[in-house]
């Protein structure tokens, strides 16, 4: 008799964590396919019930009124204003913040409280976001507007970038800081042309997945820049938003507008996983560069 | 690293060190040197616990001096204060004197940046910036001069070939730094901190990420750049020191043991740890 193989698919041990293995992986597999199966059901009704109204009216012609053709433009060029403003306002408040907490402040207690605070904002409710700004800005005004729009969504920006801007320059190489001041460069242009340029593609990613974000933010815009029914540039005057259009449309007994809303869901959809699949291949390109 | 040898010389230490307050020094013929940089009485801190204690010794002029020991012995702490690297983190500081060029290195209105342009330094692991070889040189350079584009791209050219890195890479001028070899890499680096024109060059292990042929061409470069500069440079490898310097200065436990000429301090060692240490009975 020898004593050599202990391991043999025979063993009682054995049989029963191949056992246990078959029944963690059978769970595995039906939990990712109820996940994936809800994604797949959403999007599949997205596309089908959305498809059909996809035409170039959508492009050139206002939201109509009740009972008439038309199409999404005054909504479409809405959105497009207010995303634009508040990536405006609030990326440089964000790269500026997550620089801070990164680079200057990193052993600060006043970092801790700060990287708290935005831990809070980036968990927010959106809806209480909107309350604020209608409580700063739009009661004080007197009327909704497309600026209070654009301040809602910023706020919702900044967390999201201080956030990424911050674990970015984290990962960039302390010895690679080194570096940089070894040879006389003040910390400013260290910061500016090494750290920045280090962390460059994870910066736009959180940029982008911030406009993902705030591109289907209905809640804070109901309180702020509320709704148009006609094409409006004007930032001081109430303004349309796609998420806004759909939230009105899809909640109206009027078939046309039901139909305008699946539209528009679909639009904002596609938009949202473009800018996801981009901020991914950017990821993966820093990945493998 | 033995632990058992360690501890002995440990206790020896602390003997001797109450009973002979000065390392022992070899006697170095100083005709026809220059001091570059001097250091006395240097003390260093992490916060509160002491990493150096009562160092003093030269770094001559065109000449390589080799810190030696084993891990902990406060060797890389003494280079990174000669460029005061330790002021990029809070909690660290230094006291007594390092005189370059005659100025007290460690003053507190000490212009750092300048200092850093003046005394440069290539570290452990390669370093490139994250862009292309050229903007790798080019970006030091500029800090500090105006050039116009011909003479820029004649020092890039220059450091490149002082750095044994331009018949490698001169048909690839703008591909990424970091695409480079290891070995390349550092040599990459080296370039970029003579192209600074620099009157000091600290290394920092700069071999110890590297394979032996990349070793033995930056080792070369070494032996080289003392011409034109004053050179210090922190291994564990004892041969590489042997190697490359004029001086060693043996490191132990943050005293400096022994300072002298390499080939005296390898050959007939005074101190019974530096001997211990470079035959290989700790460390």
């Amino acid at each position: 008799m020898t004593d050599m193989t202990i391991a043999t698919a025979k063993s009682p041990l054995y049989a029963g964590r191949r056992r246990r293995n078959a029944i963690a992986k059978t769970l595995a597999w039906v939990a990712t396919a109820f996940g994936l199966g809800w994604l797949i059901l959403i999007l599949g009704i997205l596309l089908f019930e959305g498809i059909g109204g996809l035409s170039l009216a959508v492009f050139t012609e206002n939201t109509p009124p009740p009972g008439a053709a038309g199409g999404l433009l005054n909504a479409i060029v809405g959105s497009l204003i207010i995303t634009v403003l508040a990536v405006v306002i609030g990326t440089p408040i964000g790269i500026l913040a997550g620089t801070y907490l990164a680079e200057y402040g990193r052993h600060d207690k006043l970092s801790s409280v700060v990287r708290f605070i935005n831990d809070i904002l980036l968990s927010a409710p959106s809806i209480v976001v909107g309350l604020f700004i209608y409580e700063i800005m739009v009661a004080p005004m007197g009327h909704f507007s497309g600026w209070a729009g654009a301040v809602a969504l910023a706020v919702i920006v900044i967390p999201v970038v201080v956030r990424t801007t911050e674990d970015m320059l984290t990962l960039v190489p302390d010895t690679l800081r080194e570096a940089a001041a070894s040879i006389g460069l003040p910390r400013a242009l260290m910061i500016m042309r090494i750290a920045y340029r280090a962390a460059r593609a994870g910066i736009v990613t959180g940029i982008l997945l911030a406009i993902a974000r705030i591109s289907g933010e209905t809640a804070p815009l109901l309180f702020t820049a509320l709704n148009n029914q006609f094409f409006s540039l004007n930032m001081n005057q109430p303004m349309p938003s796609l998420p806004v259009v759909i939230f009105q449309f899809a909640l109206s007994p009027y078939e046309e507008w039901q139909k305008l809303a699946w539209t528009g869901a679909l639009l904002i959809t596609v938009t949202v996983l473009a800018l996801s699949i981009i901020a991914r291949s950017l990821t993966a390109a820093r990945k493998s560069s | 690293m033995s632990i058992a040898p360690a501890n002995d010389q440990r206790a020896n230490g602390h003997g001797l060190s109450t009973a002979v307050p000065v390392a022992t020094h070899a006697k170095i013929d100083t005709a026809g040197l220059a001091e570059k940089v001097t250091i006395k009485n240097l003390e260093f801190f992490y916060g509160d616990s002491r990493a150096l204690k009562g160092i003093s010794l030269s770094l001559y002029a065109n000449k390589t001096t080799a810190f030696i020991g084993p891990s902990g012995c406060g060797k890389s702490t003494l280079l990174r204060i000669l460029n005061r690297m330790y002021d990029l983190y809070p909690g660290q500081r230094a006291t007594g004197d390092v005189i370059f060029d005659g100025d007290n290195l460690l003053r507190a209105d000490q212009d750092i940046n300048l200092l850093r342009a003046r005394i440069g330094m290539v570290f452990q692991k390669p370093t490139p910036f994250p862009m292309s070889i050229y903007e790798n040189i080019a970006f030091g350079v500029r800090l500090y001069e105006t050039l116009p584009r011909a003479e820029l791209d004649a020092r890039v050219e220059l450091a490149l070939r002082r750095a044994a890195l331009w018949d490698e890479v001169k048909d690839k001028l703008n591909a990424n730094g970091q695409s480079l070899s290891g070995g390349q890499q550092q040599r990459l680096c080296i370039a970029r901190t003579v192209a600074v024109k620099p009157e000091v060059i600290l290394f920092d292990e700069p071999c110890s990420a590297l394979d032996p042929i990349s070793t033995a061409k930056i080792e070369e470069l070494i032996d080289e750049l003392k011409q034109d500069y004053t050179i210090v440079i922190v291994t564990h490898n004892m041969q590489q020191a042997a190697r490359v310097s004029d001086f060693t200065a043996f490191m132990y436990l943050g005293e400096l043991i022994e300072f002298g000429a390499t080939e005296t301090l390898f050959t007939t060692p005074k101190d019974s740890r530096t001997q211990a240490y470079i035959t290989g009975r700790f460390g």
